[in-house]
C-alpha cells in the first residue's frame, strides 16, 4: 500500500491585531491509501484550519504538502480545480454547509456542473445525482426538497453526497457526526466506513469524541494548541500513551457503569494563549508532571515505540492512564 | 383553543407540503391584511398604469379652454386643470412615469450598488475600503441634493431622471447587501463551494446573491417609495419630467399660483401621491416580518 498523503512541517499562521495565531505549528504526519488518520484535540487547537490547509482550502504559511507524489503546496488555478476532484470535504454543521436555497439535487449536481462531467450531458448528471443519493441512502422523493425540510442525518447524506459527486480519492471530515444525535451519529460513521470500503476512499477524520476516533481511524494523532503530541496506531493509545495531554483526554472518557473507580487527571488552568507561543512546551502550564526544563525547551515528536510517537520531554518518566475497563468497550455499538 | 390548534394544523400542513423558502414567506405575508390590500393596491395602480390610454376618459393633454378650473363633477370626475385638461386622465398618465422612474431607479440602485457591495463584502481588505469609503462621501451628500445636482447638470429627461435618483440611492443598496454578504461569506456553504471547485463568479452569483435577496426586496419596497417622492420633487422643481407630459410632482408645480382658488388640483395629485407611498411602505413592513426567517410562522 502506498503512501496517499504526506505533510511536512506544515505551519498555518493568522495575523490578527493582537499578534500572529500560530493554529498549525509544525505538523508531521503521511497517510495510506485506503486508511484513516484520526486527528483529537479539543476546541480551537487547530484541528479544522489542518484540515483545511490539507485541502487547500487555506494557503499553507510554510510547509509541504505532498498528494501522490506531487507537491501540491503552492498550485496554480488550473492545478486547484483538478486537485478539488480528488480531494473534497465532509463539513461539521449540517445546518449551515449546504444553501437553503438549493434543492438536494442542486446541491449534489454542482460540483458536476463545475467539472463538466460526463461531458456536461445534464440527463447523465441527473442520473449520477439519483444513484449517489441512493448510495448515501437518501430517498429520490426528496430529491426536490429544501435542506431545511429535512433532519440533521438527511442533510449529513447530503454533504456526504456531494463530497462524493466528483469521486475523489481523499476526504477531510470535519467534525461529521458531533452535530448529530447519537443514533444518528452511529448510522453517519457506518455509511463513511462501508464508502472507504467499497471506494478505497481515505479519510482524515477531525472530531473531539475519542469514542468517534477509535471507531473510525487506523491511526491517531492527538492534537494540542497547533502541533501533534501523540501520534500512533489507535489501538495502541488506547492501552499505552506517553504524553500527558493524552492521559488527561483519555481519562475523560466518560464510562457509563455504577461503581467502577476510576482515576481522573484533572487539568488545572485554560489552553494557553495561541498568538505568538513561546519555545516552550506548551502544555506546560498545565501538565501535572511538569519539570524545569519542560519551561525551557520545546519537545519534539520522537519515536518511542514502533509506529508509537510523542513531543513530552518526560514521556519515559510519565505512566500511561489505564483505562478502568476492558478498552473495546469504548466503541460506538456497531449497527 | 380550537381557533389555535386549527391554525397549528394549517401551518404544520404547509411546512409539510414540501415547500421552500419564497413559499413560506409567502405564507406569511398573506396572514398580514395591510400588507395584502397595500399589494392589491399596487397592483391596480401598475395595471392602471400600463393601460392608461384604455382606462383613462380622455387624453392626457386634451386642452378645453371653456372647461378649465372645473371641480369635480359628472364629466371630469376629478375636475380639470388650468388649461381644461381632465385631472383624473393626467393622474393615470402620471402614474406611468412615477411607477417606472421609481421602479427603475430602485432596478439601477440594486444593480449598481449590489454588484459593489458583493464585491466589497467577497473580497474585503483594500477592494472593500475603496468602494466604501466612496460610498461613504456618496452618503454625506444628502439624496435630495445629490439628485437634484445630477438633474440639474443632465439635461432633464426620463433617462436622466431615472439615473439621478438611481446615483442617490447606490450607497444605501451597496451597505446592505455588503452586510448581508459579510455573514453569509463565513458559512460553511460557501466554504464547501470553494471546495468543490466554484469560481468567485459563481460562489457570488448562486451562493451569496440569492440568500441577500431578502433584505434587498425589503430596502427596495421602501426606497421605490423614496424614488417616487424623489421624482416628484424633481418635476416640481422643474428639473423633471417636462410639460405637457403629466407627472404627479409637475401637476403639484402646476398648481401653485391657484392654489387658494382651486385647492382640488393640488389635492389630487397629492393623493395619487400618497396612496402609492403608504401602501409601498405597508407592503414593505409587512415583507420584512415575512422575510424574517427568525419569525418562522
Amino acid at each position: 500500500m502506498s503512501t496517499l498523503l504526506e505533510v511536512r512541517d506544515l505551519k498555518k499562521y493568522f495575523k490578527t491585531p493582537s499578534g500572529t495565531v500560530h493554529a498549525v505549528d509544525g505538523v508531521n504526519f503521511s497517510i495510506e491509501e485506503g486508511k484513516t488518520l484520526g486527528v483529537v484535540g479539543e476546541s480551537g487547537c487547530g484541528k479544522s484550519t489542518l484540515g483545511r490547509t490539507v485541502i487547500r482550502l487555506l494557503q499553507p504559511t510554510a510547509g509541504t504538502i505532498i498528494y501522490d507524489g506531487r507537491d501540491i503546496s503552492s498550485p496554480s488555478k488550473e492545478e486547484l480545480k483538478v486537485l478539488r476532484r480528488e480531494m473534497q470535504m465532509i463539513f461539521q454543521d449540517p445546518f449551515s454547509s449546504l444553501n437553503p436555497r438549493m434543492t438536494v439535487k442542486d446541491t449534489i449536481l454542482e460540483p458536476m456542473e463545475i467539472h463538466r462531467l460526463y461531458d456536461g450531458d445534464r440527463t447523465k448528471q441527473s442520473e449520477a445525482v439519483l444513484n449517489l443519493m441512493d448510495t448515501v441512502g437518501l430517498a429520490r422523493r426528496l430529491a426536490n426538497s429544501y435542506p431545511h425540510e429535512l433532519d440533521g442525518g438527511r442533510r449529513q447524506r447530503i454533504g456526504i453526497a456531494r463530497a462524493l459527486a466528483l469521486d475523489p480519492r481523499f476526504i477531510v471530515c470535519d467534525e461529521p457526526v458531533s452535530a448529530l444525535d447519537v443514533s444518528i451519529q452511529a448510522q453517519i460513521l457506518n455509511l463513511m466506513q462501508d464508502l472507504q470500503e467499497e471506494k478505497n476512499l481515505t479519510y482524515i477524520f477531525i472530531t473531539h469524541d475519542l469514542s468517534v476516533v477509535k471507531h473510525i481511524s487506523d491511526i491517531i494523532c492527538v492534537m494540542y494548541l497547533g502541533q501533534i503530541v501523540e501520534m500512533c496506531p489507535s489501538k495502541t493509545l488506547f492501552k499505552q500513551q506517553y504524553h500527558p495531554y493524552s492521559q488527561a483526554l483519555l481519562s475523560a472518557i466518560p464510562y457509563p457503569k455504577v461503581g467502577v473507580k476510576r482515576k481522573r487527571i484533572l487539568l488545572r488552568g485554560e489552553i494557553s494563549s495561541p498568538i505568538d507561543p513561546k519555545p516552550i512546551c506548551r502544555f506546560a502550564t498545565r501538565c501535572p508532571h511538569a519539570k524545569p526544563i519542560c519551561f525551557k525547551e520545546e519537545p519534539t515528536l520522537v519515536r518511542v515505540e514502533d509506529q508509537h510517537y510523542a513531543a513530552c520531554h518526560l514521556q519515559k518518566e510519565s505512566q500511561p492512564y489505564e483505562l478502568p475497563f476492558p478498552e473495546d468497550t469504548v466503541e460506538i455499538e456497531n449497527k | 383553543m380550537s381557533r389555535t390548534s386549527s391554525k397549528h394544523k394549517k401551518t404544520a400542513k404547509n411546512q409539510a407540503s414540501g415547500t421552500g423558502y419564497w413559499a413560506n414567506a409567502w405564507f406569511r405575508l398573506k396572514k398580514n391584511k395591510g400588507a395584502m390590500i397595500s399589494l392589491a393596491v399596487l397592483i391596480l395602480m401598475v395595471l392602471i398604469a400600463i393601460f392608461a390610454d384604455i382606462v383613462s376618459p380622455y387624453p392626457y393633454d386634451l386642452q378645453n379652454a371653456d372647461h378649465a378650473f372645473q371641480t369635480p363633477s359628472k364629466q371630469h370626475l376629478l375636475g380639470t386643470d388650468n388649461f381644461g385638461r381632465d385631472i383624473l386622465s393626467r393622474i393615470i398618465h402620471g402614474g406611468r412615469i412615477s411607477l417606472l422612474v421609481g421602479f427603475s431607479s430602485i432596478i439601477f440602485a440594486i444593480i449598481l450598488g449590489g454588484l459593489l457591495g458583493a464585491l466589497s463584502g467577497y473580497y474585503a481588505g483594500a477592494v472593500d475600503n475603496i468602494i466604501m469609503r466612496s460610498m461613504d462621501i456618496l452618503m454625506a451628500i444628502p439624496g435630495m441634493l445629490l439628485a437634484i445636482t445630477l438633474a440639474a447638470a443632465f439635461e432633464p429627461g426620463l433617462n436622466n431622471v431615472i439615473i439621478a435618483i438611481g446615483v442617490a440611492e447606490v450607497p444605501i443598496y451597496a451597505r446592505v447587501i455588503r452586510s448581508s454578504v459579510l455573514t453569509i461569506k463565513g458559512q460553511e456553504f460557501i466554504e464547501a463551494a470553494e471546495s468543490i471547485g466554484a469560481s468567485d463568479a459563481r460562489i457570488i452569483l448562486r451562493h451569496i446573491i440569492p440568500n441577500c435577496m431578502a433584505p434587498i426586496i425589503v430596502q427596495a419596497t421602501l426606497g421605490m417609495a423614496g424614488a417616487i417622492l424623489s421624482v416628484a420633487a424633481l418635476s416640481f422643481l422643474g428639473l423633471g419630467i417636462q410639460p405637457p407630459t403629466p407627472e404627479w410632482g409637475s401637476m403639484l408645480a402646476n398648481v401653485r399660483q391657484h392654489l387658494t382658488t382651486y385647492p382640488h388640483m393640488a389635492v389630487f395629485p397629492g393623493l395619487a401621491i400618497m396612496i402609492t407611498i403608504f401602501a409601498l411602505n405597508i407592503l414593505g413592513d409587512g415583507l420584512r416580518d415575512a422575510l424574517d426567517p427568525r419569525l418562522k410562522n
